[in-house]
């Protein structure tokens, strides 16, 4: 699904990946954790297709293909999904309207028939349901006067919608009360198929106890210094990461 | 004068005007037009806004005639339900009852009251030139039973001046919608030179929305001069959407303590269109706010100017004034002037001001992008959007969406929406 070699990364003329290898198989979940500044959010973006990001080296294959040459929106349209860590707020265009607007342009491009506004509403409701979301915020404007909360579980009502082949999550579990933790994590766990896969970037561990990883790697420095299997993640939590830096030297 | 030609041709239509009722308030104000003449960039002001297109014009005096009934009808749809009162190259043709002189006769009203033609050379010219006039008088009794909407016609043919007015009062505990719209024959290089009075008295209520879609070949100046007493809430709108050149002066007094006002305004500049508004908002008396938001998009050499004045009385504590102007430019030949002008002097007294000029917000396309929207369509949604915000706070729900619809076809990219 995602074949990420050797991927190094400038942000203002400031390496920050330094040559990053990420292979990920269609049904497989994958956790990316490591300290603060150790590059999960640029490698969230880069994915994405976010300006000012500076690819340097290496090369990332979706489904076999370039994604590094497509435009966010293809990208998109190809299955990639960004859940933000920050998601922004557009007032003045509604949150069901922009839904709308990016599930049809997503069906379109696989070759689906989009919906009308009777069909979508019924879908967006009860997938709104799903993540226990009220109603209400389909009808305000994009994420405006959202809580931190809402905002992310505003983003996987999104791609629950757009159901991509792989979903990045970068740090969606932050902000979450537990409750709203379990909510997210049982979106992300519905949309787990063995055509899909899922990239989940975050600090803590506690979301893995929801979404159990398949693999767990550890970002530090601009490299993925250790992988391992779901143990990983709850060593991390009980020794930090300074052990991993001192065995990576 | 300087004896521009429009200048001129003013002196004629003066000249030839009969007068009946009012003759001394429109000889006085005839006077202090002449003495001024038209305001030019060096006046303080006008600085950003030149006449110079209007000087050259020898204007007609306005033309007798009926609204076409194609226009009307549009002009109708878009307002949606409402008592229609209407003005045909600047003659008043509605009830007798509501005409201004008929105000005037039974001393309900006086020539200049609000609008003091003191105030500047056009509301002097308005006020001297006076081509019709409504009275719009809202009892307790018929508050909100309708909206209603003041339709004015600028015919085409050789250009004409013409010089309506409006005066309304809200009586105390009153409550009232009124959409002042000025439409306009296409290819019509007349002038629109009107005047609006608006007296809300206490704990009174007025919602006052300005469409002016006149055709990109007219010109209009509107003088609009407010006065609360206590208690009351005024909300305006401005809407700048057509004219070759157009300038919406705002002057509004919160007499009375309490008095709450919010103005808000939108400007749509193209080609060579010239988008001004003129504020000034007097806070009189304690415990008055005003909240001013104007939001404008300007394309090709369009120039839009934003005047905010707020002024706090040495009196009047406990003021809260606060004052937006956001403009988008969307190409590099378009051109704004923004400038607020606070003058306080109470000590206990919160204003502020927020001005910001640019092109849309990078992290919100980049968001909208990686939903799968391509980049042509999250532009034209961020710009219809920007512009939403003040099109959200209209009153009337048929004038809200079929100003929305317009607005899509406006912009540029608005057919890919």
């Amino acid at each position: 699904m995602l074949e990420i070699r050797n991927l190094h990364v400038r942000v203002d003329a400031k390496p920050i990946l330094r040559g990053v290898d990420l292979v990920i198989r269609a049904g497989e979940v994958h956790a990316v954790m490591g300290p603060n500044g150790s590059g999960k959010s640029t490698l969230a973006n880069v994915l994405a297709g976010r300006d000012g990001y500076e690819v340097t080296q290496g090369s990332v294959l979706f489904r076999g293909k370039d994604l590094l040459s497509l435009a966010p929106e293809a990208r998109a349209r190809a299955g990639v999904f960004l859940a933000f860590q920050y998601p922004v707020e557009i007032p003045g265009v509604g949150n069901s309207y922009f839904m709308k607007a990016a599930l049809n342009t997503v069906r379109e491009a696989r070759g689906l028939p989009t919906l009308d506004a009777i069909d979508f509403l019924k879908l967006v409701k009860q997938k709104a349901r799903e993540l226990e979301m009220d109603e209400a915020f389909l009808s305000r404007s994009v994420n405006e006067g959202f809580s931190g909360g809402e905002k992310k579980r505003n983003e996987i009502l999104q791609m629950s919608l757009l159901e991509p082949a792989l979903a990045v999550l970068d740090e969606t579990d932050s902000g979450l009360d537990i409750d709203a933790l379990r909510i997210v994590a049982d979106g992300v766990n519905r949309l787990r198929s063995p055509e899909r896969a899922v990239l989940a970037i975050t600090h803590y561990q506690r979301l893995l106890d929801y979404l159990v990883p398949d693999r767990t790697h550890v970002l530090i420095g601009g490299r993925i210094a250790k992988s391992g299997d779901r143990s990983l993640a709850l060593e991390l939590e009980k020794r930090g990461y300074a052990w991993i830096e001192a065995e990576a030297q | 004068m300087r004896g521009a030609a429009a200048e001129r041709a003013f002196e004629r239509i003066h000249a030839s005007a009969a007068h009946g009722r009012s003759e001394r308030a429109r000889e006085e104000a005839w006077r202090t037009f002449a003495e001024r003449g038209l305001p030019t960039t060096h006046d303080e002001g006008w600085r950003f806004t030149s006449l110079a297109p209007l000087e050259a014009l020898d204007f007609a005096a306005p033309q007798p005639g009926e609204i076409p009934a194609e226009p009307l009808a549009a002009a109708r749809a878009r307002v949606g339900p409402a008592r229609l009162i209407t003005f045909s190259n600047g003659s008043f043709s509605g009830p007798p009852g509501e005409s201004l002189e008929h105000g005037l006769a039974d001393g309900r009203l006086a020539l200049g009251s609000v609008l003091d033609p003191k105030l500047s050379a056009l509301s002097a010219l308005n006020t001297a030139l006076l081509s019709g006039g409504a009275f719009i008088d809202v009892a307790r009794s018929d508050t909100e039973s309708q909206p209603i909407h003041v339709l004015h016609w600028l015919g085409g043919g050789a250009p004409q001046l013409v010089s309506p007015r409006v005066h309304v009062v809200v009586r105390a505990g009153a409550s009232a919608t009124l959409v002042e719209h000025f439409v306009g024959a296409p290819g019509s290089r007349g002038f629109s030179n009107s005047g609006t009075e608006l007296v809300v008295e206490r704990d009174a209520r007025l919602r006052y929305v300005q469409v002016q879609e006149l055709p990109e070949s007219a010109f209009h100046v509107s003088s609009l001069a407010t006065r609360q007493e206590r208690g009351s809430r005024v909300e305006l709108a401005s809407l700048a959407l057509g004219a070759r050149l157009a300038r919406v002066e705002i002057s509004s007094t919160l007499s009375g303590e309490s008095a709450e006002l919010e103005v808000n305004g939108l400007y749509l500049g193209r080609g060579a269109q010239h988008q001004d508004h003129y504020t000034t908002i007097d806070h009189a008396s304690p415990r008055t706010t005003s909240r001013e938001l104007f939001k404008g998009i300007l394309d090709g050499r369009a120039h839009g100017v934003f005047h905010g004045r707020v002024h706090v009385r040495p009196d009047a504590q406990k003021i809260d004034a606060a004052q937006t102007n956001r403009t988008l430019l969307l190409s590099d030949g378009a051109v704004i002037d923004s400038k607020p002008q606070l003058e306080i002097y109470a000590d206990d007294v919160k204003c502020s001001h927020g001005a910001s000029v640019g092109q849309l917000d990078s992290d919100q396309i980049f968001y909208l992008r990686a939903r799968g929207l391509d980049l042509e369509r999250a532009r034209a949604l961020l710009t219809f959007a920007f512009a939403s915000e003040v099109l959200g706070k209209l009153p009337l729900e048929t004038l809200r969406e079929s100003l929305e619809r317009s607005l899509l076809a406006w912009l540029p990219l608005g057919g890919v929406l």
